[in-house]
């Protein structure tokens, strides 16, 4: 403090001494909220006039609600942090109930059965557009989010370039359904297409994982953003191969055709969403339990050596490129078999599906389930993309109860994810359904223990 | 020289050879032309001050840092035959699986795991479940589980900490750490066990129960030690034969009273700011 502003009386040290102050510092970021509120719920820019969503936002009416919205969050934001200790107290008790109940593996059992029932009896209620927002949205992305979630949950490694196997599910669906300008040996139902295509995605992912997985954190993350890059505008320029921009059409639906000496029996998925529905509900019920024993094997738990302390679990003969390359590939195949359910599905594919966006997307979604956790990959896809939709679907519709217009715009959709992705960061970095293993090194990490990160020092980098 | 000369002894054949081992980084000579023997059935120390290159061999027998001279090699004992390998160039994990394991100076558990999973990920080093096994519950990864299961029990119980086994590793206290971290190793089936600094930051009553646990490592698992220790009551209270190294060389090797008597290891020593008091 100098002595000229000591002289003057409620100067800038007044004002610092008023800022010292907790609940006046949270009053302004909550202000601070408010205004981007605005600015984010506001009208949309106009071209020529840079200026005019802005100013439009933070005038009259509209900036007074989101104030107050923001005071009422800093009202609520201190009683948190005062009652929260009793709350907490509080729900000790309950919680404690719970958690020795869920550890029954009946009451488990029991909890998914009623979860499954749901999942099978509920959609039927629902009409045409959820049930194909349940396929073509929800469905298809639990499957790619649990594919992403083996690479990025369980191995540590970040992959951009997830929806590359996404799209040569996909293509290798229109190649042996004959869509394509080239023309297969043979053409076959999109059902027999599912082992050409995890094979061919497979195959990528090791052609791809071989040479990379030797790099660390960051540089495999470009190396792989580049390979996606590359897969979408080969798809885009390689017009003799895949038709360019205009893509593939006419994808056949699946089909069972059993042969006449056991009946010849016919079924064929067709336009209607429903039988889609529960096909892929079969699919990712199984994939879940298959991820969830591998989970829980050897192969899992080499992941979370590898992943905690790549010395330590060399130690331990754990071979880390090849378990990276394991879960690379085993994510690569997930990847494409959604491809061929996403192609048959809906029956033309282009490669404006497969960009850099949707790699993000999915990215997201094991992320707000919970990095690690499988069962959270799959509810991350439902909430995110229900939202999207719900958005997409309601958008200029008032909201039933409050009769006002959801005052969020689609091209803004992606804004507010990524707003809600800091928020997550912040208060919950373990996802909506955390796995156990990763809130505990989220934990561990924010208390300063083990920082067991595989880009620290080498060991015994000359000896202390 | 052994105090427990066994068949392979007798004729003379070591378990590890390193024979003129140099390890520089860059300008800095880390290892000098370093040799030892260390034979079956003995337990060998290597001491030294603070930045003598102790830590620095064992990533060179781990396969941690390849050395730019010299050879290092080890006779694995595998179905009863004996084969000797050269550890020069060898992956890490692979020097594991040969029947080498270690423990780090600075204790790097898995610390989101419980101390069961982390011994048992020790224990299925030589296990052969893949993901395909895996995902199926293929009667291998079935038996090998159980099997799994049963070893990563009798460890814990070995170390003292089968009452603690699911407990989150982090959770233990420090010394129950390093016994943890030396249960992982024995977990790989070693022939040899690298124990860097086990005692570093360990009480008192802690060290005695871990000189005994030194022994009982010997005897009661076959398991020879290559032990990384600054606490001479404990080199000298387990230990057959001592290597000084000081500045990255070899400077003394014999037995432990005889070691103390150097006066090339009091110099070094006593000459070091008297950093190592604990050598009289």
């Amino acid at each position: 403090m100098t002595v000229s502003e000591a002289a003057r009386p409620g100067g800038p040290t007044r004002t610092r001494e008023l800022l010292q102050h907790r609940e006046l510092r949270r009053l302004l970021g909550w202000l601070g909220g408010g205004v981007l509120l605005a600015v984010m719920t506001g009208p949309q820019g106009v071209i020529g006039q840079p200026t005019y969503a802005i100013s439009h936002a933070l005038r009259g009416g509209h900036l007074v609600t989101c104030l107050v919205v923001g005071v009422v969050m800093w009202g609520l934001s201190v009683g948190w942090s005062h009652g929260r200790e009793s709350v907490h107290a509080g729900l000790a008790e309950p919680r404690a109930q719970l958690r020795t109940a869920w550890e029954q593996p009946a009451v488990r059992r029991g909890f998914y059965l009623v979860l499954l029932a749901l999942a099978i009896f509920l959609p039927r209620l629902t009409g045409q557009f959820w049930q194909g927002v349940l396929v073509e949205q929800i469905g298809i992305y639990a499957l790619l989010a649990l594919g992403l979630n083996i690479v990025v949950g369980f191995a540590g490694l970040l992959d951009l370039g997830y929806v590359a196997f996404y799209a040569i599910g996909a293509y290798t669906t229109a190649y042996f359904t004959d869509t394509l300008p080239v023309h297969p040996p043979f053409t076959i139902n999109p059902f027999l297409v599912i082992p050409f295509a995890v094979l061919a995605a497979m195959l990528a992912g090791l052609i791809l994982g071989a040479p990379t997985l030797r790099l660390r954190g960051d540089y495999l993350a470009i190396v792989t953003l580049g390979f996606g890059e590359i897969i979408t505008i080969l798809a885009v320029n390689l017009d003799s191969i895949t038709n360019g921009s205009r893509g593939a059409f006419g994808i056949p639906s699946f089909s069972i055709r059993l042969p006449s000496w056991l009946g010849g029996w016919h079924y064929e998925w067709g336009l209607s969403s429903l039988p889609y529905y529960y096909l892929l509900l079969g699919f990712t019920v199984t994939i879940l339990v298959l991820f969830h024993l591998l989970e829980n094997s050897r192969v899992g738990r080499a992941w979370v050596a590898i992943r905690e302390d790549e010395v330590a679990a060399q130690a331990c003969g754990i071979p880390p490129v090849k378990y990276k390359l394991m879960a690379f590939a085993i994510g690569a195949s997930t990847s494409g078999f959604a491809g061929v359910l996403y192609a048959s599905k809906i029956s033309f594919i282009n490669p404006s599906s497969f960009t850099v966006s949707a790699s993000i997307l999915i990215l997201v979604l094991v992320i707000f389930g919970g990095m690690g956790s499988l069962f959270g990959s799959v509810v991350g896809a439902a909430v995110v993309q229900w939202f999207f939709k719900y958005v997409q679907k309601n958008n200029g519709a008032p909201i039933p109860l409050i009769h006002k217009k959801l005052p969020i715009d689609v091209q803004d959709l992606y804004m507010y994810v990524g707003a809600l992705l800091i928020l997550m960061m912040i208060f919950r970095p373990q996802g909506i359904v955390p796995s156990r293993r990763r809130a505990r090194e989220i934990s561990m990490a924010e208390h300063g223990i083990g920082g067991a990160d595989a880009m620290a020092a080498p060991v015994g980098s000359p000896t202390p | 020289m052994s105090a427990q000369p066994t068949e392979a002894a007798a004729t003379g054949r070591p378990l590890v050879v390193v024979d003129g081992v140099t390890l520089r980084f860059g300008g800095v000579v880390s290892l000098d032309d370093v040799s030892l023997e260390q034979h079956p059935g003995e337990i060998l120390s290597v001491i030294g001050p603070n930045g003598a290159g102790k830590t620095s061999l064992f990533n060179c027998l781990t396969g941690v840092y390849t050395p730019q001279q010299g050879g290092i090699t080890f006779a694995s004992t595998r179905d009863g035959a004996t084969r000797e390998h050269s550890l020069v160039g060898m992956k890490p994990h692979d020097i594991t699986r040969l029947g080498i394991a270690r423990t780090f100076q600075n204790i790097r558990l898995f610390n989101a795991l419980t101390a069961f999973e982390n011994v048992k990920i020790g224990v299925e080093a030589h296990q052969r479940t893949g993901p395909v096994g895996a995902m199926l519950r293929l009667p291998r990864t079935r038996r090998e589980e159980r099997e799994g299961d049963a070893r990563t029990l009798e460890l814990l119980d070995f170390v003292g900490l089968r009452s603690r086994a699911n407990e989150v590793s982090a959770s233990l206290p420090y010394g129950g750490q390093r016994r943890l971290e030396i249960a992982r190793a024995l977990g790989t089936s070693p022939q040899l066990l690298l124990l860097d600094e086990p005692a570093a930051g360990t009480t008192g009553a802690e060290k005695i129960e871990l000189a005994e646990l030194i022994r009982r490592i010997r005897t009661e698992m076959g398991v020879m030690v290559l032990l990384i220790e600054h606490d001479m009551r404990l080199v000298m209270s387990v230990t057959d034969r001592v290597v000084v190294l000081n500045f990255g060389r070899v400077i003394a090797a014999g037995s432990p009273a005889d070691v103390q008597r150097d006066p090339a290891v009091i110099e070094a020593y006593l000459g070091t700011a008297g950093t190592e008091g604990e050598a009289r």
